[in-house]
């Protein structure tokens, strides 16, 4: 008897194929990478110094010298949002790492044992689902003081429960196949059916879940800074700049403008990604969230 | 787009004209930046309490005018013996409090009795230090006899700390204020807002508003929209970072005022390295502080150079003592042994002066090898750890109170400041009363706080006051933490 | 079906006892003493022990947890360290605002979303679906506090046209105070709307492609009536799931939102108590949300069983 390897039937050059044929992959590709880029260009270069407080050209409106104006201490706006892009990609990625690499293995774990097991993971899932997020986040941040590890550490205990209910629910749909009862018959372990059957057979899954979460991440991280709690000064933060921003509304609009349209842009993409992701590797999946 | 916004301004202009009253308004929703924690200004130190409450729902015997002048007010007029020891004063007649009570000398006894008992709460104990006793002479007289005289006397009794409450109800005044003011309380909504109506049975002229409502607005991000779109009236106390959207906008007034406060760059002076001196006036030197002005406070402030207000009449000029000079800055830090910098932690409580202002001073301090990590706290937290426990390096924060110089010889104070020749100067001082000798001493102690960096002096904080520009009446200035409302009226 | 409602009651009850230690325990370790802040900073250390033993502080955890406990129960939430007024009364002030908004902004995300939803699904692939669609992953994208300092500096300070924030109180007329809440349920709503829509169209279209639906339209039913009539009835579970979540995020939206209007609500208050370390506020709001959110899932399970006639059939 020979195993089949339930991987997607298709060739690689065929999801290619596919993927050059999907709107929503493309542009959210484009604008994830672009995003991506102008983060790491941030690390050798940015159109000025975001360190460095300017009083003197303080507010200043979009002009050649500075695209998107400066800010209230004469800070080159587009810059900032270059650095602050490093600071929303760190955040959000080391919070869905902090999910995956946790809640994975508790789901994986939950759909191989079933009964108690599953049971208490899901109790313990309802409890985490019952706290507000952003009101949990909040209290964890004003325990331990506002800063970027304490926010990551708040926004990566909620993505806890939803990788692991994601990859139960996948897990629980592939353990029955028939590919599975085979590996067991050929004496394989739990674990390790688990980590080289299930685990591939639910990527796809958690990769879409990862980008909506990557995408929610960044939100939240904003939302975080936006009330004092996420990353402090002097590093800059999109959530941080709209905040510094709000007062300043009526003289300087281009302020809270700008680092809002890259939080727009970067999660749209983000989302767009996510879409094409599940699109191609499987076109019967919807997304739900 | 234009002309969308023409027509529907025009709608809801017509909207507006037709509904408007022809009268003019009685009515006034004041912001307030701090919520009152109660509203007993007998009872508490928080500056809320008299923004509220003093000279509108309380009054005592004498009370502050808008320049800071002493003003007659429950004590209609008063005399002041030949040694200087006892004030007789005479009481206005026909007073009542707002439950009805009437008020007499009796009052003015229980609530100054009140004030300087030993189980007092009276945050302001000080003023009443020097009383000696309280005599009821007849329902409309009280004499009061000093231990010592003492100049101040009439402007302390004119303190919010001060004001004159009744036995029935000065122990409820935390939740339901009764006082003789012209204005009586109303409503209390907890994190929203105070109300106080107009009083029907005042003794005094008479107040122009019916209705005054104190809204509790904490962020400036909240207080510039409220204030454009005309939900709110007036922000006597408004945010000086945020008065550039308003200013120029013909609908307001804009009133830049001189406070008492002094705003500082505190230092732990026992915290290593900030115990060494070369450390601290480094710090002096590396602050900008025309940068620092521009940014925290929109260019409003004047610079100090010890603790002081340049408005003061024993006010020294010793900016010019550490003028920005990062090489000098540098010099210093090599003297300490310290040219590699060092890591430290700058606490900033929520005012804007604060936060604004430590970014920017964390940004100069950089640039001499000084690595500050931002941490910002709230007011609970800042009194807890830096103010109580003295767990900081450094701080920023305006001292508001007025003549507080005397707070760098207090033993246990947050500066943990420690300086036997200035302690001498202040001890002298208290027991100085003529002018010339004062206005010397005041100047050497200045000079010492200066040479010793004992702090970074900043700036005088500005007061931004902004209202509708058909209000009248606001104070301009703060001598004290106030809104008298009492001669408040719209112009049309 | 009562064996399902059963397990699903007892499942929120033990939820929320394990929240309520969870709360307890986690304001044990937040820093400050209340006693202290209660007292000010010049109170000696005798006067904050007496309090503190007043106060109940001193006693073993376990017994201070009961004590909570059993106070939340009966509506007793005890005292505000700031305040010193009962904190029920609190919560009841603010709660005639939070509620409010969180339902007009649930019913706002709802009136938006279904409709396109609806829409989007009969026009599926078309240009209407792509437009509405991109739309919805717009406003998914928006941060919600970002869309109201848009809609302040538009509708409040440009036109004019509603307050730019605060709440008048309900005593100021039933207009005044919708009125006041219109711009901060649209903040809310739309990114909720967005996600909701997006929801609805998808389990539209699945539920078109079943038999029965083709079997309807085979009959000569309009595809309108198939739509609105029949499809939507069975899409109505994933929609009901997403909106049950939604409730969650939208009272924990109110939190910032309400900051940015200074709506007197409970997520201001709760965000003040946290500064000012009103512990005993922020505990029992916390537990109030807690409470809510567990509440409202309990709902939409319950109204699962109304909506899908194979729960309704199991025993």
């Amino acid at each position: 008897m020979t195993m089949r390897v339930d991987l997607p039937e298709e060739t690689l050059a065929g999801v290619l194929a596919k993927a050059f044929g999907n709107r929503s992959f493309l542009i959210g590709f484009a604008i994830t990478l672009l995003v991506a880029a102008v983060a790491i260009l941030s690390f050798i270069w940015t159109p000025y110094d975001v360190t460095r407080l300017v009083i003197a050209d303080k507010t200043q409106a979009p002009s050649p010298a500075h695209w998107f104006g400066t800010d209230h201490f004469g800070r080159d706006i587009l810059s900032m949002i270059m650095v602050g892009a490093r600071n929303s990609i760190a955040v959000a990625l080391v919070a869905v790492g902090i999910g995956m690499g946790v809640g994975v293995p508790l789901g994986a774990f939950a759909a191989a044992r079933g009964s108690l097991a599953d049971e208490a993971l899901m109790r313990v899932n309802d409890l985490v689902f019952a706290f507000p997020a952003l009101l949990s986040a909040i209290m964890i941040t004003a325990i331990f003081g506002p800063g970027a590890v304490n926010a990551i550490i708040a926004i990566g205990i909620f993505n806890i429960p939803v990788f692991a209910r994601v990859a139960r629910a996948g897990a629980l749909a592939i353990w029955p196949r028939e590919f599975i009862l085979a590996a067991r018959a050929a004496g394989k372990g739990m674990t390790q059916i688990s980590v080289e059957h299930i685990l591939p057979n639910i990527a796809t899954l958690l990769l879409v879940q990862g980008t909506i979460q990557f995408a929610l991440g960044i939100l939240a991280e904003a939302g975080l800074s936006y009330v004092g709690l996420g990353a402090q000064p002097p590093m800059p933060s999109w959530g941080r700049m709209l905040f510094d921003a709000q007062t300043r509304m009526v003289t300087a609009p281009w302020m809270a403008i700008f680092p809002g349209m890259a939080i727009v842009i970067t999660v749209l993409g983000l989302n767009l990604l996510g879409d094409g992701i599940a699109d191609i590797l499987d076109p019967k999946s919807r997304r739900r969230r | 787009m234009k002309l969308w916004k023409t027509i529907l301004a025009a709608a809801v202009l017509t909207f507006a004209a037709a509904t408007s009253a022809f009268a003019a308004r009685t009515d006034l929703v004041i912001g307030i930046p701090l919520e009152p924690p109660h509203l007993d200004p007998t009872a508490g130190a928080a500056a809320a309490i008299d923004e509220v409450l003093y000279a509108n729902v309380f009054e005592g015997l004498t009370r502050i005018g808008p320049n800071g002048e002493v003003l007659p007010d429950l004590a209609e007029s008063w005399a002041i013996s030949d040694d200087g020891k006892t004030y007789s004063f005479k009481l206005h007649t026909g007073v009542k409090f707002h439950d009805g009570s009437g008020f007499s000398a009796d009052d003015v006894k229980f609530s100054l009795d009140r004030a300087r008992a030993d189980n007092s709460v009276n945050a302001q104990k000080g003023l009443f230090a020097q009383i000696d006793r309280i005599d009821v002479v007849d329902p409309v007289t009280v004499k009061i006899t000093l231990k010592n005289s003492q100049g101040s006397f009439l402007y302390n009794m004119g303190w919010g700390d001060a004001v004159i409450v009744s036995p029935k109800s000065a122990d409820t005044n935390k939740e339901k204020p009764i006082g003789t003011g012209p204005f009586k309380f109303q409503n209390w909504a907890k994190g929203s807002s105070i109300t106080l109506v107009k009083s029907d049975n005042y003794w005094g002229a008479p107040v122009f508003l019916d209705k005054v409502e104190f809204r509790i607005v904490p962020d400036a991000a909240a207080a510039v929209p409220a204030l454009l779109s005309g939900d709110i009236q007036a922000f006597p106390f408004f945010d000086p970072d945020s008065v550039s959207q308003v200013k120029g906008d013909p609908r307001f007034h804009v009133v830049i005022g001189s406070t008492e406060g002094e705003t500082i760059l505190a230092i732990n002076n026992k915290k290593p390295p900030f115990d060494k001196l070369q450390v601290r006036q480094a710090i002096s030197f590396a602050l900008d502080r025309k940068a620092i002005i521009d940014g925290a406070s929109a260019g409003l402030g004047v610079p100090i150079g010890s603790h002081m207000s340049p408005a003061n009449k024993d006010y020294v000029d010793l900016t010019g003592l550490y003028p920005h000079n990062i090489d000098k800055a540098k010099e210093l830090l090599k003297e300490a042994g310290l040219e590699k910098g060092f890591k430290a932690t700058l606490k900033l409580p929520p005012p804007s002066y604060a936060r604004l202002g430590g970014e920017i001073i964390a940004s100069e301090l950089r640039e001499i090898g000084i690595d500050l990590e931002i941490v910002p706290v709230e007011w609970a937290q800042w009194l807890d750890q830096v103010f109580t426990k003295k767990d900081y390096d450094l701080t920023i924060v305006s001292h508001t109170e007025p003549n507080d110089l005397g707070i760098y010889s207090r033993k246990d104070y947050y500066f943990n400041y420690d300086n036997p020749a200035f302690d001498t100067i202040i001890a002298k001082l208290n027991l100085t009363s003529d002018e010339t000798k004062r206005k010397e001493l005041l100047g050497e102690a200045q000079k010492i706080l200066a040479d010793d960096a004992v702090v970074g002096f900043l700036y005088e904080l500005p007061k931004v006051g902004v209202w509708d520009a058909k209000l009248q009446g606001l104070w301009e200035n703060a001598p004290i933490q106030a809104n008298d409302l009492t001669k408040v009226k719209w112009t049309e | 079906m009562t064996a399902y409602l059963l397990k699903r009651l007892i499942i929120a009850a033990v939820t929320l006892v394990l929240a309520s230690m969870v709360v307890f325990a986690v304001m044990e370790i937040l820093p400050g003493d209340p006693a202290r802040l209660m007292l000010g900073f010049n109170a000696s250390a005798d006067q904050v022990e007496l309090l503190r033993n007043q106060m109940g502080l001193n006693a073993p955890f376990v017994l201070r947890y009961l004590h909570w406990a059993s106070g939340l129960l009966s509506l007793d939430f005890g005292r505000s360290y700031t305040y010193s007024v009962p904190v029920i009364d609190l919560v009841r002030e603010r709660v005639v605002v939070s509620l409010p908004l969180a339902l007009i902004a649930l019913a706002l995300s709802t009136a938006i979303a279904i409709p396109v939803g609806v829409f989007s699904a009969g026009r599926q692939g078309r240009a209407g679906d792509a437009l509405a669609m991109g739309a919805a992953q717009l406003g998914v994208a928006v941060p919600n506090f970002w869309f109201a300092l848009m809609l302040i500096y538009l509708f409040a300070v440009w036109l004019r046209l509603v307050p730019a924030g605060g709440f008048p109180g309900w005593s100021a007329g039933a207009w005044p105070a919708v009125k006041s809440l219109l711009l901060p349920a649209v903040a809310l709503a739309l990114p909720q709307a967005a996600i909701l829509a997006r929801v609805a169209r998808s389990a539209l279209i699945e539920v078109l492609n079943e038999d029965y639906i083709r079997t309807a339209r085979a009959k000569g039913l309009p595809y309108r009536a198939v739509l609105w009539r029949h499809a939507l009835r069975n899409a109505m579970i994933p929609v009901l799931t997403i909106l049950g979540l939604q409730f969650a995020f939208l009272l924990a939206g109110t939190i910032i939102i309400e900051n940015v209007f200074y709506l007197p609500g409970l997520g201001r208050l709760v965000l003040q108590a946290i500064n000012q370390r009103d512990l005993i506020v922020v505990e029992s709001i916390v537990m109030l949300l807690v409470a809510a959110v567990i509440a409202v899932n309990l709902l939409v399970d319950f109204s699962y069983a109304v909506v899908d006639p194979r729960l309704r059939g199991r025993q």
